[in-house]
């Protein structure tokens, strides 16, 4: 036995089951953190079914409660009050649930959790109706009657139906109040704002001339004129938007009424079919990625953490890719190898265990205040003493990620370049090419493998980068996207919001953690989502370039 | 020469070799590696090496890598429009004599050289010439096919492009004619696009030697262009040695004291850094000077 023990030892078989061990761990892991995410966080979209029931409250009056079943644990006994009647003799644990019941606007809270034993004739009525809204959360509750609805519809169409129709007619009433809020009159105050600098400039310049002036005011009019016009077109609609209204009874019985305004949708989860249910899933899904979020984020979608990680992490690479490579390329074509070099080559490895909350410090005295407040003094005196570069924005942030990354270039763009056969280089000077037509006709090419690998690297790390991205322009809510219609289009002064900030926030940050925490697990999914795509992408591009110059590496 | 050495097939394609010289017909070019023995021959009557036109000439030189000296008071001049072999043990500073033509030593931070080294009249060691310009003159072919990670076409045009070259019309003349010369045209026409890393060996070296004659160079520098191909091959490019001997100076450094004797007008026996002796192939073959290079060419070295 022990010799056959010994013999297994040597054969070598139990290392390979340790390292098969350590790499199935690994994909479990992995497995187990993906399937966490995607669970907690996709389910969240899927219509639960609206309870109803009977229940004892603490104080022994008889109450009725409605809403979606959102946690279930069991309580032992000890940690609940000695004496409650509620609990049945004999019973060590008892179970309890957390109901989302919504109605922040008539309850207070919305999320409760009440004792199992307490519960009494629960059922699930095909009435109840969930109304998504744009404040105060969910609404439960069965609908009694329409009023002053803008819309007409006979007397065949019933209750629901004609609900449905109200809620879509409002819903384009709010499109246009937000197509003139945001682009038309957005557009304006951009104008304006650009007027009155116009007219401080001229004033800290100290030119005085009338036609210029007078130009300026009469542009000033117009744009005045065109505002006014604006705004009472919005009052037009505001009014028609805030007139229709719905009233609807809760679980106790009383009525409430509510403005078709704050509704978004409604349904009624418990007389959906599947295939609506599934129809409604993927609609909130959508809704999730492309729409603005609400409520203090907890509500609503998540596209411009979206956006403005994507286009954070796109700029970063651009700016680190250049910078890493002529930083790669000069440590290795140009320099002398020497002790000075050597230290070059242990600072830049250094700087990327740097940890990354030191960066955005960095960031944020030097890019921010020192540059960022000299460009401000520079170009943009008629702003102050608003800042524009002189405060976290976009540009800062790429910047800053871009510093945090570009050892990773450079280490990789350095060992592609030790890769190049020398007798590559040598072909190509001895036809009399000079050692950078060299570089640029040939090396580099050639390099471009490993610098896409230094990019993939550089991406990943910076995608997920949340701590620096704080001090140097991620905000919790940005009014506007970085990239819209105005001149000049791109605004890399303008701050941002961050996926990875975003779930810091929402699952820390919120006034509603309960109803917030489903959307971290999904923000955290396409945040993840967002850097494997962004990675393949990058990996695709690379896999092309090295197929092209494998055979000339393994030469 | 000892007919009966000790080293079974050098004397024997010596001898070969010798009758071929000694009877002084052109014998029509055979087929086969062989035959072809017989078929290469040299044109050189009563041609002293005095008496050749000169292309390089070199005066005191001296390198050093580092505190090493690599090669030690070279004196030699490099016969124009000729093939001259440079032959010698590993080590001995041949291939180093060769890249001092083309100044790639450049490349070596060590490297210190003193005396000179002269291109016609132009002193090619000077710290103020141009180095590309040198290269453009004194073209080079590597040991190992080091063709460009492009297209054939790409690779051809190389030289053309670094000088600002863009005119399609010039670029696809050009790069026709060197392919040509290069013998490698009729196989390689219809794919010229292709990628050059898909060529063979042989191909690659080729091709090597079309991109360094497309830019019309003065001399070519051969570093053991055969010694990493199989025997056709080689003698594909010793057959192009032959052709182009008659446009370039071509001065080869070889292993294969063989394919010295077969393709060079002109050998250079080095050993230790030091030139010991330097002939036409026939006679440095034949009756060498020195007990060295007689030991070295039978075989009897080391």
């Amino acid at each position: 036995m022990a010799a056959r023990l010994k013999q297994w030892i040597e054969s070598g078989s139990p290392f390979i089951w340790l390292s098969a061990g350590a790499v199935s761990i690994l994909i479990l892991m992995v497995a187990g953190l993906l399937l966490l995410i995607a669970v907690n966080g996709l389910g969240h979209f899927w219509p639960a079914q609206i309870a109803s029931f009977a229940y004892v409250d603490d104080d022994g009056s008889k109450i009725q409660l409605a809403g979606e079943f959102a946690d279930h644990e069991l309580v032992p006994l000890a940690r609940l009050p000695e004496t409650d009647s509620r609990v049945p003799p004999g019973q060590t644990s008892v179970d309890r649930f957390l109901i989302k019941t919504g109605n922040r606007d008539f309850l207070g809270l919305d999320f409760r959790w009440v004792l199992g034993p307490a519960m009494s004739n629960l059922a699930y009525p095909d009435e109840m109706m969930a109304v998504e809204r744009r404040e105060w959360g969910n609404f439960y509750g069965t609908l009694v009657e329409i009023k002053d609805q803008t819309i007409s519809a006979g007397p065949e169409v019933d209750l629901w139906e004609k609900m449905q129709r109200q809620i879509a007619d409002s819903g384009r009433i709010f499109d246009q109040i937000r197509h003139i809020e945001k682009n038309l009159i957005g557009t304006i105050n951009f104008d304006m704002e650009r007027l009155r600098l116009r007219e401080r400039k001229l004033e800290l310049l100290g030119i005085m001339e009338a036609a210029e002036h007078e130009e300026i005011s009469r542009q000033g009019v117009v744009l005045q004129s065109r505002y006014t016009q604006l705004t009472d077109e919005l009052a037009s609609l505001y009014e028609q938007f805030n007139r229709p209204r719905f009233s609807a009874r809760l679980a106790d019985g009383t009525e409430v009424e509510l403005p078709f305004a704050s509704v978004v949708h409604t349904y009624r989860p418990n007389s959906m079919t599947i295939f609506e249910k599934t129809r409604f899933y993927f609609h909130k899904l959508w809704e999730f990625v492309t729409d603005e979020p609400r409520e203090a984020n907890t509500e609503g979608g998540i596209f411009p953490a979206v956006f403005g990680t994507v286009m954070m992490v796109l700029l970063m690479a651009l700016i680190v890719t250049p910078f890493g490579v002529v930083a790669a390329v000069y440590l290795h074509e140009y320099a002398k190898q020497g002790p000075l070099t050597r230290l070059i080559r242990i600072a830049v490895n250094n700087l990327a265990g740097v940890p990354s909350v030191v960066y955005g410090l960095f960031g944020l005295g030097f890019f921010v205040y020192f540059v960022g407040g000299n460009i401000d003094e520079l170009l943009f005196p008629e702003v102050l003493p608003t800042p524009t570069f002189g405060t976290p924005g976009l540009m800062w942030a790429s910047l800053t990620l871009a510093l945090l990354t570009v050892p990773v270039v450079i280490v990789a763009t350095e060992e592609g370049l030790a890769r190049v056969p020398r007798e590559i280089r040598e072909g190509s000077l001895a036809l009399g090419a000079t050692k950078a037509e060299t570089l640029w006709r040939t090396v580099l090419p050639m390099t471009a493998p490993s610098m896409m690998t230094g990019l993939i690297l550089a991406i990943a790390r910076a995608a997920g980068e949340v701590a620096p991205l704080m001090l140097v322009g991620v905000v919790k809510m940005a009014p506007a996207l970085p990239l819209d219609g105005n001149f000049p289009y791109l605004h890399l002064d303008r701050k941002f919001m961050h996926l990875g900030f975003h779930i810091y926030d929402v699952g820390f940050q919120s006034p509603n953690v309960e109803a917030a925490r489903p959307l971290v697990y999904a923000t955290a999914l396409l945040l993840v989502v967002i850097i494997i795509v962004l990675n393949m992408t990058a990996i695709r591009i690379r896999n092309t370039l090295r197929e092209k110059y494998r055979a000339a590496e393994q030469q | 020469m000892q007919p009966n050495s000790n080293n079974q097939e050098t004397s024997a394609t010596m001898t070969e070799e010798q009758q071929s010289i000694d009877s002084g017909a052109r014998p029509e070019r055979g087929r086969t590696h062989a035959m072809d023995l017989n078929a290469i021959t040299r044109k050189f009557g009563k041609v002293t090496l005095a008496e050749e036109q000169e292309c390089f000439s070199v005066t005191d030189f001296n390198l050093y890598y580092g505190e090493k000296q690599a090669l030690s008071d070279i004196s030699m001049m490099i016969p124009k429009k000729r093939v001259t072999a440079f032959i010698g043990p590993s080590g001995c500073g041949k291939s180093t004599l060769l890249r001092c033509f083309n100044r790639m030593n450049d490349l070596i931070d060590s490297v210190r050289t003193t005396g000179e080294v002269r291109l016609h009249d132009l002193d090619i060691m000077d710290r103020a010439v141009n180095v590309a310009e040198i290269r453009r003159r004194v073209g080079m072919v590597f040991q190992k096919p080091n063709p460009f990670p492009k297209s054939i076409f790409e690779n051809v045009a190389y030289g053309l492009r670094i000088q600002g070259v863009r005119e399609r019309r010039k670029l696809d003349q050009v790069v026709e004619k060197s392919l040509r010369s290069a013998a490698l045209w009729d196989e390689v026409k219809d794919r010229l696009d292709d990628n050059a890393m898909g060529l063979s060996g042989g191909q690659q070296q080729r091709l090597v030697i079309a991109r360094a004659i497309a830019i019309e160079p003065e001399v070519l520098l051969l570093d053991e262009p055969a010694s990493a191909l199989d025997p056709i091959s080689t003698l594909k490019i010793e057959e192009l040695i032959y052709e182009l001997k008659t446009d370039y100076t071509i001065i080869i450094v070889t292993h294969n004291m063989q394919q010295a004797a077969r393709v060079s007008d002109y050998t250079a026996y080095m050993y230790l850094g030091k030139l010991i002796e330097f002939n036409d192939t026939n006679t440095l073959f034949t009756k060498p000077r020195t007990k060295m290079t007689e030991d070295y060419i039978t075989g009897r070295y080391g």
